[in-house]
């Protein structure tokens, strides 16, 4: 089996007498969707704010392409290949959907201390953005102020802007929070496409989704991993059912 | 880029015009080289409230810096343009370095306030140099010579080098932001969580800008040293830094050229109330409210939105 690209060790969190992460091992295999569920509380989004860099754990370790990246900062996860998407739409909203991806672009090309050319009539960072819209079908909506575009799009766009830093690991927090059907519809169709190019790191509550997306998923209660299996596996674990999926089943 | 900036760019052309156009005597050129200088000063400091989303209150101190490096030279009896300036640069590029290192930690309010405060010291500091006049200021009694001539005598030749200075301000400041560089700091200034996602740290590029827009404050503070004869310590008062601030709101922070218009209706308007009565203040503080609240993009905005 190849080397896991993402790796946690043993992670724990306190927050005062409250284990928030408490001891979660697992990994996420080159070019799989591995999915994390679990109900409100269970301490997703401190497990991502570990991964990303946002909170440091209290100990374990975390290794990314075989390189521990514990106590590394945000922006250096994101140079070693790590680009996430966030749960509340991060974007920049006065700029044109095209600038907020070629920005992404020129933090992948070289140095961004360049003080003389207009960044705008860069033709190398503009080809790559334009790819980038056009992956998750924002091509021609490409002039448009990222703060005028629909929720759905504005989800699509900052996939885009991941997309646009080749990362080796996307990690998306909710990417379905807060879209209606169609666009449920429409962005698990974009992520089903991208699952066949990128690997990904799923937090999401839709579980029709993360049933139709996943290789794998692992299920978080109380800060602890309880298990992690297929689909087949987690839908039959009956431990699973009882912490967790028993109430959305009901 | 005309049709965009045709109020600048007219602005810059009646200045340029002006001394040929009989505005020539020393009451009118002197009127007039403060507010291009200060609306160099207020341009770099929109610059990094506009694009950096850094809005000091300590702007006036770098300004300060780059004055009291002419005085400290012309009590060693240096004079020389080739010296002074680039001595004021680095100075006044080095106490930005400095003040920033630590202010840009911090944000919102606990960045106005230290950047005030690092101001106040400045200020406290300048006050008790007794050596280069202390709180009653420093008379230069030459002004700084261009390559041992004395160019800047000359008030035509003052005026055309000072509006210079500001039309390469202006031009220096868009070019930067419209580079790479200048992305990272508009991107930086709407949404830092987004530009560290990406793999950038914000610090660096903000304390560059810092440093580059203290620099050109200092060029701006040997212009106004040379242009009044005279320094004391309320160059770098924080009145004078919130005067800067002003000029830049009332131009509207959305555009660089905003300070530029700032500048020119502040300092005319000062003037002209100051005029007519001593107690211009009165009406001058009840005017600038009135201008923000009326207008929220700035003077800027208003030729924006009736020009397109």
């Amino acid at each position: 089996m190849a080397e896991p690209l993402l790796r946690l060790t043993g992670l724990r969190k306190h927050y005062g007498g409250l284990a928030v992460t408490d001891g979660v091992s697992l990994d996420v295999r080159p070019g799989e969707i591995h999915a994390v569920i679990g109900p409100n509380g269970a301490g997703k989004t401190t497990l991502i704010h570990e991964i990303t860099g946002v909170v440091l754990p209290d100990s374990g370790r975390i290794d990314f392409a075989g390189r521990d990246i514990t106590r590394l900062s945000l922006p250096r996860r994101a140079r070693a290949g790590l680009a996430r998407s966030f749960q509340i739409t991060s974007i920049v909203a006065g700029f044109s959907a095209l600038e907020n991806v070629a920005l992404a672009a020129q933090a992948r090309d070289g140095s961004s201390f360049r003080f003389f050319r207009p960044a705008a009539s860069e033709r190398a960072l503009n080809d790559a953005a334009m790819a980038a819209l056009g992956e998750v079908g924002l091509g021609d909506r490409a002039a448009v102020p990222a703060g005028a575009l629909s929720h759905g799009e504005k989800r699509a766009l900052e996939l885009a802007i991941a997309l646009a830093t080749q990362p080796r690991l996307l990690l998306l927090d909710e990417p379905l929070a807060g879209a209606g059907p169609e666009e449920t519809e429409r962005l698990v169709a974009l992520l089903t496409r991208l699952k066949a190019r990128y690997t990904i790191l799923l937090v999401e509550h839709d579980m029709q989704a993360v049933f139709a997306l996943a290789d794998r998923i692992s299920v978080l209660v109380y800060g602890r991993v309880i298990a992690t299996g297929s689909v087949a596996e987690i839908r039959g674990n009956a431990e699973v059912r009882a912490a967790y999926l028993g109430e959305d089943d009901a | 880029m005309i049709r965009r900036n045709w109020l600048p760019l007219a602005v810059l052309a009646a200045l340029a015009l002006a001394p040929v156009a009989g505005f020539a005597s020393s009451y009118e050129t002197t009127l007039m080289a403060r507010i291009m200088i200060l609306a160099m000063a207020a341009v770099s400091l929109s610059f990094l409230v506009g694009g950096a989303g850094l809005a000091s209150l300590g702007h006036a101190a770098a300004v300060g810096v780059g004055a009291y490096a002419v005085v400290v030279l012309d009590a060693q009896g240096v004079t020389e343009a080739a010296i002074v300036l680039p001595v004021a640069i680095v100075a006044a590029a080095l106490f930005s370095l400095l003040t920033g290192a630590i202010a840009i930690r911090t944000s919102g309010v606990h960045f106005i306030m230290i950047t005030l405060a690092f101001g106040q010291m400045a200020f406290f500091t300048a006050s008790s140099l007794s050596a280069y006049g202390g709180d009653d200021g420093y008379t230069l009694y030459s002004r700084t010579e261009v390559a041992g001539a004395r160019l800047l005598e000359n008030r035509l030749a003052f005026h055309y080098i000072v509006l210079g200075a500001l039309a390469l301000t202006w031009a220096v400041c868009a070019m930067l932001l419209a580079s790479r560089f200048g992305r990272v700091l508009r991107a930086a200034r709407e949404n830092a969580q987004r530009v560290e996602a990406i793999g950038l740290a914000p610090y660096p590029f903000r304390l560059t800008a810092y440093v580059i827009a203290g620099a050109i404050a200092g060029v701006a503070g040997v212009l106004l040293a040379n242009a009044t004869e005279f320094v004391s310590p309320a160059i770098l008062s924080w009145q004078r830094s919130g005067e800067l601030l002003f000029m830049v709101i009332l131009g509207g922070i959305g555009r660089l050229w905003g300070a530029m218009l700032g500048a020119v209706v502040f300092v005319l308007l000062e003037t002209w109330l100051a005029e007519i009565t001593p107690h211009w203040r009165m009406i001058f503080g009840p005017l600038l409210v009135i201008a923000v609240l009326t207008m929220r993009n700035g003077l800027s905005g208003l030729v924006h939105r009736r020009h397109g």
